[in-house]
């Protein structure tokens, strides 16, 4: 293929893309922009091995193998288990960069190539990139522990972190320059490994100090960080198509973040630097007793659930854990049928990934036209019968509103309070990531169903 | 330990101590409970209901006083009654007692070296309100108030457009929104009656109008609250308001319902001889204050008499008239002060003066007077202060300064001139293209819909892997080391591409209507 064609397909490729991303914003057009994805990445692939040289056998053979494991990984996963996948695989972005740099590094014909400037520049985007890279990969890793439970999810904080992060960008900074030195006398090694141990040490501490409320952000985070890389990478190689897609998928994973964090009402920054709910959640007159819980059984939920007329859902992260979806749908399904108006509130940061209670509800077959935003049913609360609370707890927190103290303060909250009963369901007093008590418990108008939460609701549902 | 409960003595009381739905919870709780016969009569329950609940049932009341350890009473023992003969030393009585107004009887039961608990005295802190029996019994009392007063009234409640005619509703006048007010509020409002409502305490308007009643208003600024959620002493001018509010309200309503007290006082007089003259033939009034002197000095506690045509109404007794119910509210209230004495669900009861609320309603312990306690610490009803929470304004909208965005593109501008000053023509194109894209990826994600964040980020890593391309241009390498690297780097971002993009779509299939 000539350069041209290759060029052109690149364009189509860059394209395709751009309206599968713009496809993915609206569930109508949202399976036809994940087609346009991958042809565009077909296209992309084939211009690009049309033009290669050798060990065509050694590739064909990893791309098949490596699709082969993509896609058995993709059949298996459980719905519940998606952040975790989305952040392993973000991690393998970042392994590429760094590698796909380290070749670039390690290619004797880099020096005869370039001079100059032109050799300062190429060897500065070659550092950026792996350092990018590797931060991705180590924090995507870290994430991945964090989200499927092998490491905890409290916020780990070094004493003065801050500090050492500064540090650390200090170092990297420095070791850059000498790197690029050394890089003109052919050397440049050293400083490399050196800057992409400090570029995965920084990763771990960066993911590690977050606590896993905000690990939404860190995911959307993580996704942005890994289309940098890319994007890093193709200044690197001067290919425009590496740069473009690497910037668009940047871009989005940026904007995501920066969507889950307004929706938190906190700063981007804030949540980066980490350490939400241990510094001011601990203490503080907010989490004294505040009061009695009343309890309730299965049975009397069924019946209190057959009187009503308007009944809302607000599923969190403890859903997901006890894989109550199914469950859910079922009791939807026969509340719907008896001509209750059953609907479901999704807040923005439910769960451990954006979008992350919507994906596992249409998993388990809620249409989901009655499922609705936060913004979209905050205020027809007053309106509704019963809502039930499905293991969330920060995000159904009255002292967001009311309680300037609060570590959670301002943050916009589901406010089940308003309507006529609210159900929540907890496996026991314990308080949610931001370690806040939840006053909504000791409300007049709340009441409990203590147990898994997948349990209870298959009593609840034998009741109905 | 043995509870027992012997049959309520005092003339005209039907209601018992406990029901056989009671006494499977109290077994639970490791107690065993002797029923003396027919001490459920009253109230509909049946010896052999008792003992099937798994109560002993014993023949006479002296067995029951000295064989148990627990005596469960609604009526407390009377100064110089039978029961106060039978009381033996160590027992624990729990009952109302009322020790404010009977301090002969307190020392009497000190006297006996007995522990006595009143139900009345249980504080009104939230953890009690199980537990609240004289709520359970304001509630019964302010239904029932409906019900009298529906048998002496000659209408119908609702209004109704009949063949026969139209008939207006009853207009309804409830004084004092407490909890009887407000169930007689409830049970006047289902039958179909025009209801109002009055109460010197303005916070409870909201739950007034909550019931959908309308709650009259004075002109007049004075706070009404008390401490423990009780009304207290109004002032002269406010009575005087007050006053003619009731004297216009009375010729026009044809039913009034007062529920006024005021705690360890006399009923205030509210409604007076010319008010009731005022009222139309055929209206009723109910007195719930009957007892400590009525909020009508007219009527007479215990019965109904007839005052210019005006049915007034004083049973001091109306929960006793819904034996059942009451037996079975005030059964359970005991019930939740027997759980919280009983912490170990050992069957023993420990008079434990830690707990605010055993400490509340013990009047007598081990023969000596404990009464009265240290003031709660709590209010059911806190007073407007603490009520209004410094709200947090939800989200606190930045005004951005006329000077941020200058500042920005200004240093953007001077950043993006020193790397065009330096940098190659080939390294701006490709920066061209990188920025270019930058804004259309934000373009392209901005509006899209929240519940598509996960298949999008999904999308978005399955692209992201295009940095494949990067590793394919370097696999052809002929040096050894560089190709196994590229490969590798290869087959880690094809498990990414098919992955990511697998996945994506097994997501997508699942989103339906």
């Amino acid at each position: 293929m000539s350069e041209g064609i290759v060029t052109a397909s690149y364009v189509g490729a860059t394209i395709l893309f751009i309206l599968a991303l713009g496809g993915l914003s609206h569930q109508e057009t949202a399976r036809r922009g994940n087609l346009y994805g991958i042809i565009g990445m077909i296209v992309a692939l084939i211009a690009t091995i049309s033009g290669i040289t050798g060990n065509l056998g050694i590739l064909v053979v990893c791309l098949v193998v490596g699709g082969s494991i993509g896609l058995v990984l993709a059949k298996r996963v459980q719905m519940t288990e998606m952040p975790e996948l989305v952040a392993i695989l973000h991690s393998l972005v970042g392994l590429a960069a760094v590698l796909v740099g380290f070749a670039n590094f390690m290619d004797p014909g880099r020096l005869s190539h370039y001079h100059g400037v032109e050799l300062t520049i190429h060897d500065v985007e070659t550092y950026l990139g792996i350092l990018i890279g590797a931060v991705t990969f180590s924090g995507s890793v870290i994430a991945f522990g964090k989200l499927s439970g092998k490491i905890s999810g409290n916020p780990v904080l070094l004493p003065a972190r801050h500090w050492l992060n500064l540090i650390l960008l200090l170092v990297s900074i420095w070791l850059c320059g000498m790197f690029v030195d050394e890089s003109a006398a052919g050397g440049g090694t050293m400083p490399l490994l050196i800057m992409t141990a400090i570029a995965l040490t920084f990763g771990v501490h960066m993911v590690m100090a977050i606590g896993g409320a905000d690990m939404p952000v860190v995911v959307s985070m993580l996704n942005s960080y890994s289309g940098w890389a890319a994007s890093a990478t193709g200044f690197m190689l001067n290919n425009d198509l590496l740069i473009v897609t690497g910037a668009l998928v940047g871009s989005s994973g940026a904007i995501l973040s920066y969507i889950m964090c307004r929706a938190m009402n906190r700063k981007f920054l804030n949540v980066i630097a980490g350490g939400f709910g241990t510094t001011t959640g601990g203490g503080g007159p907010s989490v004294e007793e505040q009061g009695e819980v009343v309890a309730l059984q299965a049975p009397e939920v069924a019946a209190l659930l057959l009187e009503s007329k308007e009944i809302m859902i607000i599923p969190g992260y403890g859903m997901a854990v006890a894989q109550a979806q199914h469950i859910v749908n079922e009791i939807t399904k026969a509340l719907r049928s008896k001509k209750i108006n059953v609907r479901f509130g999704i807040h923005p940061v439910a769960g451990r990934m954006p979008g992350h209670m919507n994906v596992l509800l249409a998993e388990a077959k809620v249409p989901y036209d009655i499922v609705y935003e936060m913004d979209e049913i905050n205020d027809d609360f007053p309106d509704i019968d019963v809502s039930i609370v499905i293991g969330a707890n920060d995000i159904v927190n009255p002292s967001a509103q009311t309680d300037p103290d609060s570590p959670i303060a301002g943050m916009p909250v589901m406010e089940c309070w308003l309507g006529g009963t609210t159900i929540v369901l907890k496996r026991g007093m314990a308080t949610g990531y931001a370690g806040v008590q939840n006053p909504l418990f000791f409300k007049e108008n709340t009441r409990m169903l203590f147990g898994d939460a997948r349990s209870s609701l298959d009593e609840v549902f034998k009741n109905l | 330990m043995k509870i027992g409960v012997p049959k309520e003595i005092h003339e005209g009381e039907k209601r018992v101590a406990t029901t056989p739905e009671v006494i499977g919870h109290l077994k639970k709780l490791g107690f065993e409970v002797v029923v003396e016969s027919g001490a459920g009569d009253g109230a509909h329950f049946s010896d052999a209901a008792y003992s099937e609940a798994g109560a002993t049932v014993a023949s006479d009341a002296k067995s029951v006083w000295s064989d148990c350890d627990i005596i469960l009473k609604v009526r407390g023992p009377e100064l110089d009654g039978p029961e106060m003969d039978l009381l033996k030393e160590g027992q624990i009585l729990i009952s109302f007692l009322w020790p404010a107004q009977n301090p002969e009887l307190l020392k009497k039961l000190a006297d006996k070296k007995v522990t006595a608990m009143a139900m009345d005295m249980v504080p009104r802190i939230s953890r009690a309100q199980k537990m609240d029996a004289l709520s359970s019994m304001a509630n019964i009392a302010g239904y029932r108030a409906v019900v009298e007063a529906a048998q002496n009234f000659g209408r119908f409640f609702t209004g109704q457009i009949t063949a026969a005619g139209k008939v207006p509703p009853a207009k309804v006048l409830v004084i004092g929104a407490g909890v009887a007010g407000l169930a007689a509020i409830g049970a006047a409002k289902s039958m179909g009656a025009i209801v109002r409502a009055f109460d010197t305490r303005p916070e409870v308007k909201e739950q007034v109008e909550s019931m959908d009643a309308e709650f009259l208003e004075l002109d007049f600024e004075e706070e009404g609250s008390g401490t423990g959620g009780y009304a207290k002493v109004m002032s002269k001018e406010f009575i005087e308001a007050e006053m003619a509010l009731f004297a216009e309200q009375a010729k026009e309503v044809d039913i009034i319902i007062t529920t006024a007290l005021i705690p360890g006082k006399p009923a205030p007089e509210l409604i007076k001889a010319e008010m009731v003259e005022s009222m139309k033939d055929g209206s009723v009034l109910v007195d719930l204050a009957a007892e400590q002197g009525g909020n009508c000095k007219l009527t007479e506690a215990g019965t109904i008499k007839k005052v210019h045509g005006v049915s007034l109404i004083g049973y001091t007794d109306l929960p006793s008239r819904m034996a059942a119910q009451a037996s079975q509210l005030y059964g359970t209230n005991l019930r939740h002060l027997l759980t919280d004495m009983c912490k170990e669900k050992d069957g023993v009861a420990k008079v434990d003066f830690e707990d605010e609320v055993v400490r509340g309603a013990t009047a007598v312990k081990e023969g000596e007077i404990t009464f009265p306690p240290p003031a709660p610490k709590l209010s059911a009803e806190p007073a407007k202060p603490a009520e209004k929470p410094a709200e947090v304004k939800p989200v606190e909208e930045e005004k951005p300064s006329a000077m941020g965005p200058l500042i920005t593109f200004a240093v953007g501008a001077l950043a993006l001139i020193g790397l065009g000053a330096v940098a190659p023509a080939s390294f701006m194109a490709h920066f061209t293209v990188f920025v270019l894209a930058c804004f259309v990826g934000y373009m392209v994600i901005w509006n899209v819909t929240a519940a598509l964040h996960t298949p999008l980020m999904s999308v978005t890593n399955a692209i992201s892997s295009i940095i494949v391309i990067g590793a394919i241009l370097q696999i052809s390498s002929a040096e050894n080391r560089i190709m196994w690297v590229a490969a590798f780097a290869v087959l880690i971002t094809s498990i990414n591409i098919v992955g990511g993009f697998a996945v994506t779509r097994r997501m997508l299939e699942m989103f339906r209507k």
